[in-house]
């Protein structure tokens, strides 16, 4: 456990969250089999802002971003989204807010069963209100998007990791969200396809001018599409600020994540 | 000794666990049934895996099932009943016990197995989560339909097993022992009754549900990787299983013992 208690945590409270625009997270616990992965967390994510989450494995960055949609529920604490407190909604209203948000997921998650066209269209086709016509332009637009033109007949199985990635990205803006979250949009690819991503995640900000929250440990990637990196350790943002002044900082922990060593207050094991 | 009552009492509240959320994912099923004209072509398909896919298996299950009853009956009875009744023994133990059960341990078999494994696949590998980030409902895309078509097209199965049956056991009967075409008829015609076949077709669609909560049940619950899914599919059969043998003595107390037995 590293030396938490000596460095002063960064202040999220916000005086009304049900009058916020964004993402506010307060007081969230979450363990799973004794260990307390998210420990009274709190957080705020602003409207049109791309925000990292950095963290070791297993400190619960995936839990944290499941949290935010609710895929999974927290045990005690509050999630609002732009004004409405998800953790005690109803199906009905949380698929609502679901339908502002497109995930990214770590392995793609793909249907297998489902075309690339299948995969990007389905949202589409089973909230309604669009025709067959439609929906097949809006998955070749998606797929176009993220630079996929030729494989919209084709199954998850026969495309590459980096493909996958692209299509998966291609389902999350397929209902034009106001939301993406990235959950490792980088890992298990090699240098090139991560840039690729990476750039792919820019231009999709640019474009649709969409909230990102992009969970990494690659801080290569945390640099290049950050507006503003966090930091979690021990089920708590333990630090946020800016791309710049993250690159310089002396918080001990974050100095030691972005170096990359295995000497620090972050224990090895 | 404190171990074994703490296992024991852990085994328990784990067992009243799972029957508490297997309870609550039957409800979520339950209330997703308005929704069967929306996903009739999903609940086709699944109809279509469950009886077209299941008919190898069956034919093959109840051609032996028929020719070991006619073998068995007439081993019994030589001795003390006459061959006239070989016909009703047959059609008798098919349509009230060996029917409907042996399809449910079969087909169950296959259909859970499949279940458990597809929908723990999917859990494991978020494409459960990507559902619901698509504000797709997994219980009504899913599950509902799964249940659906195997709660209707196991009576169905069940009647073509026993049909099978019943040829087997006669074309046996006739061909290599000494009871003729007439007195294999006469017996099965003698004291069939419609009870027999009702039952056996009540049973199958209690069959039927088990079959498909196992499966949906251990596939949305698990946990992990392949060893995972394994477990869950394992677990999914053996419960089943168990749980289609248990379900099959309650539902003939009561069949047989209230509701016909008067």
């Amino acid at each position: 456990m590293g030396r938490l208690h000596d460095i002063p945590l960064p202040d999220f409270s916000v005086d009304d969250p049900a009058s916020s625009n964004g993402i506010v997270l307060q007081n969230l616990t979450k363990t799973f089999q004794g260990r307390k992965v998210l420990d009274g967390l709190d957080f705020t994510i602003n409207r049109g802002e791309t925000v990292v989450i950095i963290g070791r494995s297993g400190e619960g960055k995936s839990v944290l971003l499941k949290h935010i949609v609710r895929l999974l529920m927290p045990e005690t604490g509050h999630v609002w989204v732009d004004g409405d407190e998800i953790t005690g909604m109803g199906k009905t209203k949380l698929f609502e807010v679901r339908k502002r948000f497109g995930m990214l997921f770590q392995g793609a998650a793909l249907f297998d069963s489902l075309t690339i066209c299948g995969n990007v269209g389905l949202g589409l086709k089973e909230n309604g209100g669009h025709t067959a016509e439609e929906i097949l332009d809006r998955a070749h637009i998606c797929l176009a998007q993220v630079g996929l033109t030729e494989v919209g007949d084709k199954l998850p199985s026969q495309l590459s990791g980096g493909m996958k990635k692209r299509a998966g990205l291609a389902r999350a803006i397929a209902m034009q969200p106001d939301y993406i979250l990235y959950d490792e949009p980088t890992t298990g690819l090699d240098p090139i396809t991560s840039d690729a991503i990476n750039d792919l995640i820019l231009q999709l900000q640019a474009e649709l001018n969409v909230t990102s929250i992009v969970v990494t440990h690659d801080m290569a990637s945390a640099f290049k599409v950050a507006d503003r990196i966090a930091m979690i350790s021990s089920g708590k943002i333990i630090y946020a600020a800016g791309v710049d002044e993250t690159r310089d900082t002396d918080h001990p922990m974050v100095r030691q994540f972005i170096d990359g060593s295995a000497q620090g207050p972050l224990d090895v094991f | 000794m404190t171990a074994l009552l703490t296992s024991l009492g852990a085994f328990s509240f784990n067992a009243l666990q799972n029957a508490g959320r297997s309870s609550m994912l039957l409800l979520e099923i339950v209330m997703q049934l308005p929704q069967m004209w929306r996903m009739r072509r999903e609940i086709s398909n699944q109809m279509h895996i469950v009886a077209v896919g299941s008919m190898p298996l069956i034919i093959t299950t109840s051609i032996f099932v028929g020719a070991v009853t006619a073998v068995q009956a007439v081993y019994q009875m030589q001795a003390y009943v006459p061959m006239k009744f070989l016909g009703t023994v047959i059609s008798k133990s098919v349509f009230i016990e060996l029917g409907p059960v042996l399809v449910a341990l079969v087909v169950g078999g296959r259909l859970c197995a499949n279940y458990a494994a597809e929908l723990g696949t999917m859990k494991v590998t978020e494409q459960i989560d990507a559902l619901e980030m698509l504000a797709i409902d997994p219980m009504r895309h899913l599950a509902m339909p799964r249940f659906v078509a195997t709660f209707l097209m196991m009576p169905v199965i069940t009647v073509f097993a026993d049909a099978i049956a019943i040829f087997s056991g006669y074309i046996v009967s006739i061909g290599t022992m000494d009871v003729t075409a007439t007195t294999f008829k006469e017996g099965l015609l003698a004291f069939f009754e419609m009870k027999d076949l009702l039952s056996g077709l009540i049973k199958a669609f209690f069959f039927g549900a088990i079959i498909a909560m196992s499966g949906l049940f251990f596939g949305l619950n698990t946990r992990g990787g392949a060893e995972g899914v394994g477990n869950a599919t394992m677990m999914a059969v053996v419960s089943s299983c168990v749980s289609v043998l248990v379900a099959d003595y309650f539902l003939a107390t009561i069949l047989f013992q209230i509701i016909f037995g008067s």
